[in-house]
């Protein structure tokens, strides 16, 4: 089982032998894996398999539900990060939603919320941050005339860029994506994906998604994510995503990918 | 993007205050949680306070004596409260008999029959409208004006005085609106099987009304009908002005009498005896929990009931 | 179908109700309104019914009784509102599942217990302690010892309102603030109390409703005077020990002897009650609607 991406790079976050319990019930088992840097790394696999439960765990969203616990490290840079305060990790790792969800505020201050959290009460600098979070999610032309008007009114595409720009705004450095687009028309689906692309640059992507063919394009990393009779998540394969979407190496990742079972 | 001044890049690109600013905020959150967790604690502490001053005071005047007494009435305060009790469940069931049926009726008219009165065009529809309008006006009236419109209109234009069946009358309209409205959820929970598999086997609406869905309902409609009971228990200003205040036993419906709430405001406010006050009161908080506890178990076990054991 | 329409007949008993109490109330204040006038009667600041000191000639004015009913739910809403906004937020954002299965059985308690008991409360343990004042005319009873005993009156009211507009706010909302590194604190100010703000703002419309309809256990504790409430002597903090009568005491306090016009002004007491209670009950509605289609 491959679980070192070979990177020519560095590592942006680094996994080992993670498992995670819901009380009693174990959703992930024993996984390693490092997380390349100014990468996309996209995360497939069937329904209920952990795939939303493991990026969570990057920002430690999870421990908002009651009797979760872990075992093993996630290591961000070089820290480890249950040893810091969580607050201070989702600073720095960034989450976009399935389903957009603006605060029921202007878009100034859907994005300025982040900064503003965080200490920057300046005007002038909030709105340098907003004007450049727009443009990095490609919203800034559509509504750079209509700050004020509520996050709520935008169509649906909109709303999901205008979660990513709330999301940059904070200058995070990894972003995590749960299933973004699925809420989304085709050609909305479309325009996250380019702006993704655009995003590497800058950010460390981790993107969880159902869409096999948006994995195939739109990533450069995959890892394959299966649930064992015993209904745990664990990693069959991951490797860059040609090699997993031309040459896979586990059967089992084989048929996942011609669509013979998920 | 270069559209970043350096003014701003400095501001950001600053790891330390990253740090302050992130204790600074831990500090806030810890000092206003903990501000929140005084507030409450302080209204449990009074609550506790207030029922535990009126139960350990009150405890000391009751014994059997007090509890088979009658109030000897006038300024002196002395004697027990047994009329007053019987008074109070006499009220009790007086109010309920009327306004529970009148109350589930009316409920049942609006979640079932109403809607097929809605789809004809006409005088129907604005009567349901107006009826629900009533019900919520209704809920949000005073007690004493209740009082006052018993007064207006049992003991006075009816000739029926200062009575049991004046005070009854009046207490009834002012738990209407209360049965209406837990009837009318409990109904609604009812699944929608239900109704229609008893349509499909032929039934009538009524049949399937009064033989599946009142049943089913029933836990959540006697949940409200303990609620009004609690409600007439602790009422007072609507039969201040309709009971009398008598403290004889009541012989018929038009007798005048005294309920127990109406007892401790009159010997607070007409007699010196506090402790019998507080005696009283102490009987009542303890009803009142009762009932309350009454209601928390039974509604748990009506929940239980409908997410399937 | 015979039975549709009989329960059609039950249902309309609500109309018949209100409508009754409209008719009735408004009948019997109408000799007040002819024989006083409105204006005096609402803008007249000397509450003298004539027949109790013999006269037939009475003055009806009921400025006092506003006051008195205003003042009381001021302080009791000064009191109170805090305190159930904080406890509401305590319930709906901060307690742990065990402690907030505990103190809602409290706060149902709390409302459930008869309004007589706070009058007795404030009569036995709050007038002795109020007394402590050294004030000239301090009796203890007065708009301190009301509002203090409204404050506790309203508390569950407005905490169960408010507690459930908080816990209606999405948790999409909460779980955005604190991806982004907020703090569960700076997530309650800055966006779910802000989201919750009408149905907090209907909250406290309520607790004002309940406030102004409360007659037996302010009557036990405001001192009955039928004098406009003034301050007992230059400090004007001393309003609060002022003692005073509110509308609903008005009625209650005289309704049983009342005769003839005095009766009829006491009845238009009630109608004024009843009116302004509806307007506030309909305000708080509309809120909650509007709430519920966005």
């Amino acid at each position: 089982m491959i679980t070192k991406n070979n990177t020519n790079g560095k590592t942006k976050i680094y996994v080992e032998d993670f498992n995670f319990f819901y009380g009693k019930f174990q959703a992930l088992k024993n996984i390693t894996i490092d997380i390349p840097a100014n990468q996309i790394t996209s995360i497939i696999g069937p329904s209920g398999c952990g795939k939303s439960t493991f990026i969570r765990s990057f920002n430690r969203m999870n421990e908002l539900i009651p009797s979760t616990h872990t075992t093993g490290k996630i290591i961000l840079d070089d820290k480890d990060i249950f040893a810091i305060d969580p607050v201070e990790i989702r600073k720095q790792v960034g989450m976009v939603f399935q389903r957009p969800n603006p605060f029921p505020k202007s878009i100034f201050e859907n994005i300025s919320f982040g900064p503003r959290a965080h200490g920057i009460r300046d005007r002038r600098i909030l709105e340098e941050i907003v004007e450049k979070s727009l443009r990095q999610a490609v919203l800034w032309d559509e509504v750079k005339d209509s700050l004020n008007k509520s996050g709520l009114a935008l169509s649906g595409g909109q709303q999901q860029r205008l979660c990513i720009a709330r999301a940059l705004a904070v200058e995070p450095e990894v972003i995590l994506m749960d299933e973004p687009a699925s809420a989304l028309d085709p050609i909305a689906t479309l325009k996250i994906e380019e702006l993704i692309q655009q995003l590497k640059e800058k950010y460390t992507i981790v993107i969880v998604t159902h869409n096999m063919q948006q994995a195939a394009r739109a990533s450069d990393y995959t890892m394959f994510f299966n649930m064992a009779e015993d209904r745990a998540g664990y990693l069959v394969e991951s490797g860059k995503t040609t090699d997993i979407f031309t040459n896979p190496k586990q059967d089992l990742t084989e048929q996942y990918i011609s669509g013979r079972f998920g | 993007m270069a559209i970043f001044t350096d003014f701003t890049n400095e501001h950001i690109a600053q790891n330390q205050g990253s740090k302050k600013n992130l204790h600074k905020r831990k500090f806030i959150e810890k000092f206003s949680f903990s501000f929140i967790w005084l507030a409450a604690t302080f209204t449990i502490v009074i609550l506790f306070f207030l029922v535990g001053y009126v139960i350990s005071n009150g405890i000391k005047v009751i014994d059997l004596e007090f509890l088979t007494t009658r109030p000897a009435g006038g300024v002196s305060g002395k004697g027990g409260i047994s009329t007053t009790v019987v008074t109070t469940i006499y009220l009790v069931f007086l109010t309920i008999s009327i306004a529970a049926p009148l109350g589930i009726g009316a409920a049942v008219f609006m979640i079932e029959y109403a809607p097929e009165f809605l789809k004809t065009k006409g005088f129907a529809t604005h009567l349901i409208q107006i009826i629900r309008t009533s019900v919520e006006i209704l809920a949000g009236v005073p007690s004493i004006i209740f009082g006052l419109f018993g007064f207006a209109v049992f003991v006075s234009y009816m000739k029926l005085k200062f009575s049991l069946l004046s005070a009854g009358l009046s207490g009834a309209c002012l738990i209407l609106p209360v049965i209406i409205r837990t009837t009318e959820e409990a109904i609604l929970t009812v699944p929608k099987s239900y109704r229609e598999g008893s349509l499909a086997l032929g039934a009538t609406k009524w049949q399937t009304v009064f033989n599946v869905i009142l049943p089913s309902a029933m836990p959540g409609i006697i949940t409200g009908i303990i609620l009004s009971v609690g409600r007439v228990i602790a009422e007072t200003a609507v039969f201040w002005v309709t009971l009398g205040g008598s403290y004889r036993l009541p012989k018929n419906l038009l007798s005048s009498g005294r309920s127990m709430a109406l007892h401790v405001y009159m010997l607070a406010s007409e007699t010196r005896a506090f402790d019998k006050a507080l005696g009283t009161s102490a009987i009542l908080i303890v009803i009142i929990i009762f009932l309350n506890l009454f209601i928390n178990i039974a509604s748990r076990q009506f929940s239980k009931k409908f997410s399937g054991k | 179908m015979m039975v549709r329409k009989l329960l059609l007949i039950i249902a309309s008993t609500s109309v018949l109700i209100v409508g009754l109490i409209f008719l009735f109330t408004f009948i019997e204040s109408t000799d007040a309104i002819y024989q006083i006038g409105l204006g005096d009667l609402l803008t007249g600041t000397i509450w003298r019914p004539g027949a109790i000191i013999g006269d037939t000639e009475g003055q009806f004015g009921l400025i006092p009784m506003i006051l008195g009913s205003i003042y009381s739910t001021l302080g009791a809403i000064l009191l109170g509102v805090p305190l159930s906004i904080f406890t509401a937020i305590f319930l709906a954002e901060i307690a742990p599942p065990l402690i907030r299965d505990l103190f809602r059985p409290a706060v149902e308690l709390l409302a459930g217990i008869p309004s007589v008991i706070f009058g007795l409360f404030g009569m036995i343990v709050l007038a002795p302690l109020i007394r402590n004042f050294e004030v000239a005319g301090n009796s203890g009873f007065g708009i301190l010892n009301a509002s203090i005993i409204l404050a506790i009156m309203i508390l569950p009211t407005i905490t169960n309102v408010a507690e459930d507009a908080i816990r209606a706010v999405p948790d999409s909302y909460r779980h955005a603030a604190l991806a982004m590194g907020a703090t569960r604190w700076q997530t309650i100010i800055t966006i779910v109390l802000p989201a919750a703000r009408s149905g907090i703002v209907a909250a406290i419309i309520l607790g004002i409703g309940r406030a102004l309809g409360e007659t037996m256990a302010l009557i036990m504790v405001i001192g009955n005077s039928i004098a406009i409430p003034t301050p007992l002597d230059g400090n004007p903090l001393t309003l609060l020990l002022a003692t005073a009568r509110t509308l609903t005491g008005n009625i209650a306090v005289e309704i049983n002897y009342a005769a003839g016009v005095h009766r009829s002004a006491l009845f238009f007491t009630g109608v004024l009650l009843f009116l302004l209670l509806l307007i506030i009950n309909r305000i708080a509605h509309f809120i909650l609607k509007e709430r519920k289609i966005s």
